[in-house]
C-alpha cells in the first residue's frame, strides 16, 4: 500500500482530535481529542518509517506513548481537581479566569 | 577532568539528582520537622551551574544528542540563575499557602531539568522530550494549590492547550523525519541543503507545524492567548518562573532548531517569523494598556518581550547576524533576571487571603514598604527599557541586530511598541510614589532571604545595564561556536 494512504488517514485523524479540542462541551473528551491527536502523528511515525525501512519510526513511537500517558494522568488528576470544586465538566461552568 | 560519555549531562544530572535528593528527603520527614528543602535545590542548581563553567569551551557531546557547547551553556548558566532565585522566592509563598514543599521543589527542579535538556538537545525526538519534562512540570506547578478554583482552571487551561500545541510540535518532526530520514538535527540540515528540498510541500508543512508548536510554547501571537488567564492563575512565583524560565528554554531550542537545523531554508521560515514577531509585539503592548491586574499587565507585557526575542531569532540571519545571535542570548539573561524580579515583589506582597495583584492594590506602595517599591521601579523601568537597565541595552542592541540586517520594519515597530509600554510601566510606577496610602492588608513582615533575592536580581539588572561588555562577549563567544 502506498504510504500516501496512511498520511491521509493520519491527516484526518489529527484533524478530528483538533476539532473535537474545540467542540466538544466536555473536558474528558476533550482529553481524549488530545490523544487521539497524538495517536494520529504516531500513525505517521510508522508510516514513515515503514517507507524509509528503519526503525527509527517505530521507536520514537514508544516515546510518544510515554508522553502521553504522563500528560493522560496529569490531566486527569487536573479533571479531579476541578470536579471537586464546580460538580461540573463543563467547560463553560468554569469562570474564574476570562476563558 | 576525566573525558566520558557522560560530560555533557552533567549540569541536568546535578539539578536531577537534587530532585530525588528532595522526593526522598520530604519522604523521610517527620511530621512537623522542620527541612530546609529548598537549600537543597539550590545546592544542585550551583553544582550545575559549576559543572557549565567547567565544561565551557570543551564542545562535550553525550549519546550523540545532547551537546554542551557554549551557546546551551549560557542557557544553562541563565536557567541556573533563574532556578536559584525562584527557590529563594518561593520559601514565603510555600509556607503561606500551605504548600506541599518536597513536591513543589522536586516538581520545580525537574522541569528545570527539561529546560536545560531542550537547551542542550541537538535531535527532534529529544527536544519533544524536553519540552514535554518542562510543560508537565510546569502544568503541575501552575495548579498547586488545588483548594484555588483559579489555579486549578489555569492549570488545565495550560495543560490542555500545552499538549494541544505538542502535538502540532510532534507531527511536524514527523513530516521532517519522514523527509529527511532523521531526527538529529545536524541530519536535517545536510539532508535539506543536499537535496535542496525547500521547495517540497511536505517539509514546508512541518516547518509550519514546528513554528506552530514554537510560538505557543514562548507566547507568540497567536498562540498566545492562554497565557494571561495562565500567569493570573498561578501563584505569582511560579509565574515567575514560567515567563523566565520556560521562555529561556523554548528560545533556546528555537534558535537551534531554526538556525542551525533548518538553516538552509532560512529564506522559507524567516518572513513568517518576522510576521509573527510583528504581531506579537503590537499585541502585547496594545493590549497590555488595557489591563488593570499586575500580572495580566505583565503577563502582556512578557508576550510582548516574545516579540523582541523573535525579532533577535529572525535578525540573526543577514548582515548584522552576529550582533543578532548575541543579542538572542544577552536578552534572555536581561529579561529573565527582570522579569523574576518583578514577580518576586508581587509574590511577597501577596497574603494568603488575597493575592494583591491588582494594580490599585500598589497604590501608595511607597508609604507602607518604600524598599519594595524602589526594587519595583528599578524591574518596571528595565521592563520597559530605560537606561541604565538591563532592559535598555537588550533592547538596543535586538534592534540594533534588526537594523543591521535590513529589518528597518521590525526594528521601528519594536521601538514604537516599547514606547507605547513604557506608558503602562510608568503607571505602576506613579501609583505607588504618588498615591495616596491605600487601607488594604498587606504582609507587614517580608522574609529577609526573599528580600535578598530581590537585590541580587536588582544587582543583575543594573550590571548587564551599566557594564555590559562581559556578558556580551561572554554571549557572542557562546554564540560563535555553534552556528
Amino acid at each position: 500500500m502506498p504510504i500516501g494512504h496512511y498520511l491521509v488517514l493520519s491527516g484526518l485523524l489529527f484533524c478530528i482530535g483538533a476539532a473535537g479540542v474545540f467542540l466538544r462541551r466536555n473536558l474528558i473528551t476533550m482529553l481524549l481529542s488530545v490523544e487521539i491527536m497524538l495517536n494520529a502523528v504516531n500513525l505517521t511515525f510508522v508510516a514513515f518509517g515503514r517507507q524509509l525501512g528503519s526503525v527509527d519510526g517505530q521507536i520514537i513511537t514508544f516515546f510518544v506513548m510515554t508522553v502521553a500517558a504522563a500528560e493522560a494522568a496529569v490531566g486527569l488528576a487536573l479533571v479531579i481537581a476541578l470536579f471537586r470544586s464546580r460538580e461540573s465538566l463543563n467547560p463553560e461552568a468554569f469562570t474564574s479566569l476570562k476563558w | 577532568m576525566i573525558s566520558s560519555q557522560f560530560d555533557a549531562v552533567i549540569p541536568i544530572l546535578c539539578v536531577a539528582l537534587a530532585g530525588l535528593v528532595v522526593l526522598l528527603a520530604e519522604a523521610f520527614r517527620g511530621r512537623d520537622e522542620k527541612m530546609p528543602i529548598g537549600g537543597l535545590g539550590i545546592i544542585g542548581l550551583v553544582g550545575a551551574g559549576a559543572a557549565s563553567v567547567l565544561l565551557w569551551n570543551r564542545q562535550a557531546e553525550s549519546f550523540g544528542v545532547v551537546t554542551a557547547d557554549n551557546f546551551a551553556l549560557f542557557v544553562n548558566l541563565v536557567l541556573v540563575a533563574v532556578g536559584i532565585l525562584t527557590v529563594i522566592f518561593s520559601s514565603q509563598t510555600v509556607e503561606r499557602d500551605g504548600l506541599p514543599a518536597g513536591e513543589y521543589y522536586a516538581i520545580l527542579l525537574f522541569t528545570i531539568v527539561g529546560m536545560m535538556l531542550m537547551a542542550q538537545a541537538n535531535d527532534l525526538l529529544l527536544i519533544f522530550l524536553a519540552l514535554e519534562t518542562m510543560s508537565i512540570g510546569v502544568y503541575v506547578l501552575t495548579g498547586i494549590r488545588r483548594n484555588q478554583p483559579a489555579g486549578t482552571e489555569a492549570a488545565f487551561k495550560y495543560f490542555l492547550l500545552g499538549a494541544f500545541a505538542s502535538a502540532f510540535f510532534l507531527y511536524g518532526i514527523a513530516f521532517l523525519y519522514g523527509v529527511t530520514r532523521s531526527t538529529h538535527l545536524d541530519a536535517i540540515s545536510s539532508a535539506i541543503a543536499a537535496q535542496s528540498m525547500s521547495g517540497n510541500p511536505m517539509i514546508l508543512l512541518g516547518v509550519g507545524l514546528l513554528i506552530v508548536g514554537f510560538a505557543f510554547k514562548v507566547a507568540a501571537v497567536p498562540f498566545h492567548m492562554w497565557s494571561p488567564d495562565v500567569y493570573e492563575g498561578a501563584p505569582a512565583v511560579v509565574t515567575g518562573f514560567m515567563s523566565t524560565g520556560v521562555k529561556a528554554a523554548a528560545v533556546a531550542a528555537f534558535v537551534r532548531v531554526f538556525l542551525k537545523g533548518l538553516d538552509p531554508m532560512v529564506a522559507d521560515w524567516a518572513p513568517v517569523l518576522a510576521l509573527i514577531a510583528a504581531a506579537t509585539m503590537i499585541l502585547g503592548t496594545v493590549v497590555g494598556v488595557a489591563q488593570t491586574s499586575l500580572k495580566r499587565m505583565l503577563a502582556y507585557s512578557s508576550i510582548a518581550h516574545a516579540g523582541y526575542m523573535l525579532t533577535a531569532i529572525v535578525a540573526a540571519n543577514g548582515d548584522g547576524a552576529d550582533t543578532g545571535k548575541a543579542a538572542i542570548l544577552f536578552y534572555l539573561a536581561a529579561y529573565s533576571v527582570t522579569n523574576l524580579g518583578a514577580f518576586g515583589v508581587i509574590a511577597l506582597l501577596g497574603t494568603r487571603e488575597r493575592a494583591n495583584d491588582d494594580l490599585r492594590d500598589y497604590a501608595g506602595l511607597w508609604h507602607t514598604h518604600p524598599a519594595l517599591a524602589t526594587l519595583m521601579t528599578f524591574f518596571l523601568l528595565s521592563l520597559g527599557g530605560f537606561p541604565p537597565t538591563a532592559g535598555f541595552i537588550a533592547k538596543w542592541y535586538v534592534f540594533g541586530a534588526a537594523v543591521g540586517s535590513g529589518y528597518y520594519g521590525l526594528a521601528i515597530i519594536g521601538v514604537l511598541s516599547s514606547v507605547v509600554s513604557v506608558f503602562f510601566y510608568l503607571r505602576i510606577v506613579v501609583m505607588m510614589y504618588m498615591t495616596d496610602r491605600d487601607a488594604r492588608p498587606v504582609p507587614a513582615q517580608i522574609s529577609r532571604m526573599a528580600m535578598a533575592g530581590l537585590v541580587l536580581s536588582l544587582i543583575g539588572v543594573l550590571y548587564l545595564g551599566v557594564l555590559p561588555s562581559a556578558v556580551i562577549d561572554f554571549a557572542q563567544a557562546s554564540i560563535s561556536t555553534i552556528f
